[in-house]
């Protein structure tokens, strides 16, 4: 092992994380849950035709590498004149991949929520969209934040992949320093850790927000 | 108690008349031509055979449910069901009544006083002052001012249930539906929420009331409707649907239920 490197190397690789990782997770993060819930909504909307086309959009992301999307986006789609930044391109494969994935989750966790609280939501007044709003996704949002977590685990590791198409991120550093030093085992050791330390990290977070949301126990 | 939550006066003529709804779920045809009259400031309990359409019916007049024909008035609003209802339709029925469920359905994510609250705040649109001060009074009628801060899951049955009909008392309808209040409740639970139940008869507030209850049928409600098979079998004062049942169905239930030694 070579301890200097290792000293020398974990400051830029953690500011990788600190600067490409963390802001790249977040951003896709919400923009995919928005996503999510578009399509989620689409699916138990009644309407044979939106939730057709939520299942097409589900099962495409679902039945195609991640990596293969981040190549269509940014090295395919300037064919068709569009062209976009690393991180634009970067952003949009991550969010339209959570999407597709907590999409279910969250669909799962809607049903889950017992017909009796729309009714009494009607019964009180309400439209279907202010009972969704108001009594079933707060309902669902506590039923899915374990499985939304471990998305939100995945979507940290799978920002790596978008060193690929130049993002600085953590791993695209850790590349950069490998290479010319040929210390490859020991700077990429070093990369891993700094991913297990963020996803520790979001770990005990995970159990801070479920003890919170815990106030009631249905 | 302020005076927005008293119960409407009595007028004359019914309250509430339903006239032949139909209603059936698939092949299974299970609202069969009901009538229904309750009138003002009287309590009218809905007996029968599980199966028989009672809840079908009660929901059918909050407008959870739509029978596919007949007619309801409640009050001033005018309902024919055999025309798909319109937005403000809906929204009248729903005003028009409130529901007390046999699962309470409390919203489990909010505190005893945000269930009470939700619907004068965010439906009726309701100054916020006024609704609380109401919450708090109602709360307090029924003993459970303390736990207004209280999550319903910490709450016994009966206080849910408690809960329950503080909810439909807060929404200021011009009568209250109860599905079998008390019929998911431990039998030392019960009476408490009938308690509270009767003293909103004796106050003068309209009631139908779908009961198993059958002493609380016949000391509190003024009128009995025995339902067998989706139509009112038989209707009366509870003395006689009780003491002599016409029917032989009603007799039949009433044997059953009471077993072999009456009550
Ligand atoms: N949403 C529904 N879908 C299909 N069938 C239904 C539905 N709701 C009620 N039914 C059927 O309608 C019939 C009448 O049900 P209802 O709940 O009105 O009876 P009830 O008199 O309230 O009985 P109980 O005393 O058991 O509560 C039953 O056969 C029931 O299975
Ligand atoms: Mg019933």
């Amino acid at each position: 092992m070579n301890w200097q490197l290792i000293l020398d190397s974990v400051g830029p690789i953690a500011l990788g994380g600190l600067t490409g990782t963390i802001p790249l997770t977040l951003a896709s993060f919400a923009l995919g849950l928005l996503i999510a819930i578009g399509m989620a909504l689409m699916r138990i909307s009644g309407s044979a035709v939106l939730s057709g086309i939520a299942r097409v959009y589900i099962s495409i992301i679902r039945g195609t590498p991640m990596l293969v999307q981040l190549f269509v986006i940014f090295y395919g789609m300037p064919q068709i004149g569009i062209t976009l930044d690393p991180w634009p391109s970067a952003i949009i494969a991550l969010s339209l991949n959570v999407g597709g994935y907590a999409a279910e989750i969250i669909r799962a966790a809607i049903l889950s929520i017992p017909r009796g609280q729309w009714e009494a939501g009607a019964m009180i007044g309400m439209s279907r969209g202010q009972t969704l709003a108001r009594i079933v996704l707060p309902q669902a949002a506590r039923v899915s934040v374990p499985p939304l977590s471990n998305t939100f685990i995945s979507l940290v590791k799978d920002t790596s992949l978008t060193s690929v198409i130049l993002v600085t991120e953590l791993f695209r550093v850790a590349q950069r320093i490998a290479a010319p030093s040929g210390e490859f085992l020991t700077v990429y050791l070093v990369a891993a850790a700094v991913y297990w330390v963020i996803c520790f990290v979001l770990a005990l977070g995970q159990d801070s927000v479920e003890r919170r949301l815990d106030r009631y126990a249905v | 108690m302020p005076s927005e939550i008293a119960p409407p006066p009595p007028g004359t003529g019914p309250l509430l008349r339903a006239r032949g709804l139909h209603k059936s779920f698939g092949d299974n045809h299970v609202l069969r031509g009901v009538d229904l009259d309750i009138a003002p400031g009287t309590v009218h309990a809905l007996i029968g055979p599980s199966g028989s359409g009672k809840t079908t019916v009660l929901r059918s007049l909050n407008g959870l449910e739509s029978p596919e024909a007949g007619s309801l008035e409640i009050g001033e609003l005018a309902i024919d069901f055999s025309r798909p209802r319109t937005r403000a339709e809906r929204a009248a029925l729903h005003r028009a009544s409130a529901m007390v469920f046999q699962q309470h359905q409390l919203f489990p994510h909010l505190s005893v006083l945000g269930n009470v609250t939700i619907g004068p705040l965010r439906v009726q649109g309701r100054p916020r002052d006024e609704v609380m001060a109401d919450a708090l009074a109602l709360l307090e009628r029924v003993g459970l001012r303390e736990k207004a801060d209280a999550f319903p899951s910490s709450l016994s049955g009966g206080q849910q249930q408690r809960v329950g009909i503080v909810r439909a008392l807060a929404l200021q309808p011009s009568m209250l539906l109860f599905d079998e209040p008390t019929s998911s409740l431990d039998p030392e639970l019960v009476g408490e929420v009938l308690a509270v139940m009767t003293e909103l008869a004796a106050e003068g507030w309209t009631m139908a009331v779908v009961t198993h209850e059958l002493a609380f049928a016949r000391e509190v409600a003024h009128e009995v409707s025995f339902f067998a098979d989706g139509v009112v079998v038989e209707r009366g004062a509870p003395a006689q649907v009780f003491g002599e049942p016409r029917h032989e169905r009603t007799k039949r239930f009433l044997q059953r239920i009471q077993g072999p030694f009456g009550r």
